[in-house]
C-alpha cells in the first residue's frame, strides 16, 4: 500500500495510517461483517495454503519486480488517462477523463489480476488453472497467460454467455484453453462459478483456481484487489500531472466489483474524493430483472463470502439479469459492500437501454468503443457531468473494450451482422 | 463436545452393541414434491436406514454433482423451503422418535432464515444434527452457539486435504459423528478404493473418538459394505437420487414405481452393510 503526500504524490512504502480504510481485510478475510471463507473442507486447506502464499509474495521484492516487469512490457502498462473533449463538450458540464484500461493487452483491465495471479500460481507449482467467466474478458486473459506460461487452462462459462460472447469463446480456443460451457441455471456467471469450484475441488492437488474478480474466498477479494490497484495509482499520478490535484469522482461499473476496486482503493483515504459505483440495474432496478446486488439484495453467503446478494426471502438466489455478460451476477465484491455500509462509496443503477446509449456516445464522441460493462458507468456520468461545474474532475474507468459487444448491440439496434 | 444423551450418539452407541455399521441414506427434500418425499422419509428406517440425511434444496449447490444438483431442482421445484423441511421432520417425528435426522446444505437458507430462530425451530421439530457444506470450524461461531443451546450436533466433514495438522482444529468444532468424504470431488462421481479408505481411517481415528461415517462415491451395496468394515457408517445418496430420477414420468413427477423402486434398492444396501462384518 502507498502513502501519498496531500498533493497526491506518491511517497514512498511508508505504513498504512492507523486509521485508514485501506488496511481491510482482518485476519478472518473480513470487511465489517463481509468476506470471510465459507468454503467446503476439501477447499479449506487449499484456501489457507494460497492465503500464505500470497503473503510471502506479497512480501517478496523479487515477486514485484517479476510482476512490473510483465505489467510493463506484456500488459504495455501505464495505461493512459485521458481527457475526453469531446465528450466532456457534448455533455456540457464537469471535466471528463477516462482511465484507458480497455488498451491493456487482450482489451480490459482483467489482465492486471490475472498476471498476478498466474505468478503466483507458478511460484506455488500449480500445473493447471480453472476460472469462471461471464463475457469472456477473463477468460480470454487467462487463456493469454496459460498461453504465455504454457500452462493448461480450462475455463467455465454459462452456455448463455457462451451464445452471446462467441468471439471471446473463439478467442479463448485459440489461445488453447478449454472452453467449458455450463447449462445449469441461466447458463450465466453464477453457474460458471459454481462449476469452476466443483472442478477445483476435484482437482485440489494440481490445479490453481484463478479468480477474476474481487469475491470468493479470502485471500481472492484481497488479492484481486491488490492487483488491480494499479489502475488508482497511476490515476493518482496521471490526474497529479495533468492537473496538479485529485480527481472530485470516480465512476466505475460494478458486476463482481474489480475494476472499480482497483480504482478506489488507492483513494478510499482521500475523503474529498467521491466513489461512485454504477451496477447494471438491467430492465429497471424494480423489473425483477436486475443485477444490482447492493440496491436490491441483502447480505448472505455465496461462493465462499458474505456480501449483498439477490436472493428470494428463503434465501435461495435469484437469477441476475443484465445486457452485460460481465455484470450478469446477483454478487458483489465483499469490500464493496463493506464501503456501502460505511457510506465511503455511493452504488448506483444504470438500465440495459442507458448504457446502450452511452455505448453509442462514447463511440460517436471519442472514438472508442467502450465494452457494455463500463458503459453503465458512462450511462451515470451522462447523468451528472452536465449538472456539476467545469471545474468538477471526473474519471470514469473504461475497463474494457467493447468490440465483443458489437453482435449484442447490432442485435439491440436491429442491425443484422 | 459429544452428547451421551442425544439422538445420535444413543443410535452410534446400540449399533456398536450389535456389532455393526450404520446405513444412512439421504433424500433431497421436496423430491419431486412434498408428500413423496414425506412417504419416502416415513418408510426409510422399515428399509433399513438408520440414521438419515435430509438434503435442504439450495440454488447453488457448488460442493454438488450433477444428480445432487437435480435433485435440489426438483425439490424446490415441488416447493421445498426451509420451513416445508422443518415442517417434514416434525411430520415424521409424530411416527418416529428413534432415528436420528441431519440435515445436510448449504449455510444461505439457514442465514436468511435467521441462525438462532432455526436451531430452535429444527430442535423443535426433531432434527438431531446438522451438517453445513459450506461453514468450515473457521467460521462456525455463527452457528456453533444456538446449535449448542438447542442439542443439535453439528457434524463435521472431514477430506483428504485435511491434514494431520489441521484435525484437531475441525474435531474441535465437531459433535454427533465425523463425515469423512472419501474423495476429492463432488458427490456422486468417483469412488475411493478400499485400499484409500483403509489408509485413511486410522488417520481419523487417532484424532477423534465420535463416530466416522463414509460417504461421496458409496453407490453400490459392495460399496456400502466395505465402507463399514473400516467405518462406522456408509451414506449414499446420489445412488438413490439416480433410481428416484429414473422413475419420475415425463413431467418430473412421482410415479407408482417410485417409493416401492427407492426402497428396494435402500432394502439391498442395509441387507449388505448388515452382513458386512459377519
Amino acid at each position: 500500500m502507498q502513502e501519498t503526500q496531500p498533493d497526491g504524490t506518491p511517497a514512498g512504502d511508508a505504513p498504512a495510517r492507523p486509521n485508514s480504510l485501506r488496511s481491510g481485510p482482518d485476519a478472518r478475510g473480513r470487511f465489517g461483517i463481509f468476506g470471510g471463507r465459507f468454503v467446503a473442507e476439501t477447499l479449506m486447506p487449499l484456501v489457507l495454503e494460497l492465503d500464505q502464499a500470497y503473503a510471502e509474495a506479497k512480501a517478496d521484492p523479487a515477486f514485484r519486480r517479476e510482476l512490473d516487469y510483465y505489467l510493463k512490457d506484456y500488459v504495455g502498462r501505464p495505461s493512459p488517462l485521458w481527457f475526453a473533449h469531446r465528450l466532456t463538450q457534448e455533455l456540457g458540464g464537469a471535466k471528463i477523463y477516462m482511465k484507458r484500461e480497455e488498451l491493456n493487452h487482450t482489451g480490459s483491465h482483467k489482465l492486471n489480476n490475472v498476471m498476478g495471479q498466474i505468478l503466483l500460481a507458478r511460484r506455488m507449482g500449480r500445473t493447471r488453472i480453472v476460472a469462471e467467466t461471464g463475457a469472456g474478458q477473463h477468460g480470454v486473459a487467462t487463456a493469454t497467460v496459460c498461453a504465455l506460461f504454457g500452462m493448461k487452462c480450462v475455463i467455465y462459462m454459462g452456455a448463455t454467455d457462451v451464445e452471446r460472447q462467441k468471439p471471446n469463446v473463439f478467442r479463448m480456443r485459440l489461445l488453447g484453453a478449454e472452453v467449458v460451457p455450463v447449462t445449469s441455471g441461466a447458463g450465466t456467471l453464477k453457474d460458471a462459478m459454481n462449476e469452476a469450484m466443483r472442478d477445483w475441488v476435484t482437482n485440489v492437488r494440481d490445479t490453481y483456481f484463478l479468480v477474476g474478480t474481487v469475491a470468493g474466498p479470502h485471500p481472492y477479494p484481497e488479492m484481486v484487489r491488490d492487483f488491480q490497484s494499479v489502475i488508482g495509482e497511476e490515476t493518482r499520478q496521471q490526474m497529479h500531472a495533468a492537473e496538479g490535484r485529485l480527481p472530485d469522482i470516480i465512476v466505475a461499473a460494478i458486476g463482481g466489483g474489480s475494476n472499480a476496486m482497483g480504482i478506489f482503493h488507492p483513494f478510499l483515504d482521500d475523503a474529498s474524493v467521491r466513489l461512485i459505483g454504477v451496477e447494471a440495474a438491467g430492465r429497471g432496478l424494480d423489473s425483477g430483472e436486475t443485477a444490482a446486488s447492493i440496491l436490491r439484495g441483502r447480505p448472505g453467503v455465496l461462493h465462499g463470502n458474505r456480501t449483498y446478494l439477490l436472493q428470494d426471502a428463503d434465501g435461495q438466489i435469484d437469477e441476475a439479469h443484465s445486457i452485460s455478460a460481465g455484470l450478469d451476477y446477483p454478487g458483489i465484491g465483499p469490500e464493496h459492500s463493506w464501503l456501502h455500509e460505511i457510506g465511503r462509496a455511493e452504488y448506483v443503477g444504470a438500465t440495459d437501454d442507458e448504457a446502450l446509449a452511452a455505448f453509442q456516445l462514447c463511440t460517436r464522441t471519442e472514438g472508442i468503443i467502450p465494452a457494455l460493462e463500463c458503459s453503465h458507468a458512462l450511462a451515470h456520468v451522462a447523468r451528472i457531468a452536465p449538472t456539476l461545474d467545469p471545474e468538477t474532475l471526473i474519471v470514469l474507468n473504461v475497463s474494457g473494450r467493447g468490440d465483443k459487444d458489437i453482435f449484442t448491440v447490432a442485435a439491440h439496434l436491429g442491425v443484422t451482422l | 463436545m459429544s452428547r451421551p444423551s442425544s439422538r445420535i450418539a444413543r443410535r452410534f452407541a446400540a449399533l456398536k452393541e450389535q456389532g455393526r455399521g450404520a446405513l444412512i441414506p439421504y433424500l433431497q427434500a421436496c423430491d419431486p414434491d412434498y408428500d413423496t418425499s414425506l412417504a419416502l422419509l416415513r418408510a426409510m428406517p422399515g428399509a433399513g436406514a438408520d440414521l438419515i440425511e435430509i438434503g435442504v434444496p439450495f440454488s447453488d449447490p457448488s460442493a454438488d454433482g450433477p444428480i445432487i444438483q437435480a435433485a435440489a431442482r426438483r425439490g424446490l421445484k415441488g416447493g421445498s423451503t426451509v420451513a416445508k423441511v422443518l415442517e417434514m421432520v416434525g411430520r415424521f417425528r409424530e411416527g418416529d422418535s428413534d432415528t436420528p435426522i441431519v440435515l445436510m446444505g448449504y449455510l444461505n437458507p439457514i442465514g436468511a432464515y435467521g441462525p438462532e430462530r432455526f436451531c430452535a425451530d429444527a430442535a423443535r421439530a426433531g432434527v438431531d444434527g446438522l451438517i453445513i457444506v459450506d461453514l468450515p470450524p473457521e467460521e462456525a461461531d455463527l452457528l456453533e452457539g444456538p446449535a449448542a443451546a438447542k442439542g443439535l450436533d453439528i457434524v463435521r466433514l472431514v477430506a483428504p486435504t485435511t491434514t494431520d495438522a489441521r484435525l484437531p482444529v475441525v474435531f474441535d468444532h465437531a459433535s454427533g459423528f465425523v463425515y469423512y468424504v472419501s474423495i476429492t470431488g463432488v458427490t456422486g462421481t468417483r469412488t475411493a478404493s478400499s485400499d484409500e479408505l483403509a489408509a485413511a481411517l486410522p488417520r481419523l481415528r487417532a484424532a477423534t473418538d465420535l463416530p466416522v461415517a463414509i460417504g461421496f462415491g458409496i453407490r453400490t451395496p459392495d460399496q456400502a459394505a466395505a465402507a463399514v468394515r473400516v467405518a462406522d457408517a456408509a451414506v449414499v445418496a446420489s445412488a438413490l437420487l439416480a433410481t428416484l430420477e429414473d422413475t419420475l414420468d415425463e413431467d418430473g413427477r412421482a410415479t407408482a414405481d417410485t417409493l416401492p423402486r427407492v426402497l428396494a434398492q435402500l432394502g439391498d444396501l442395509s441387507h449388505a452393510v448388515r452382513a458386512a462384518r459377519g
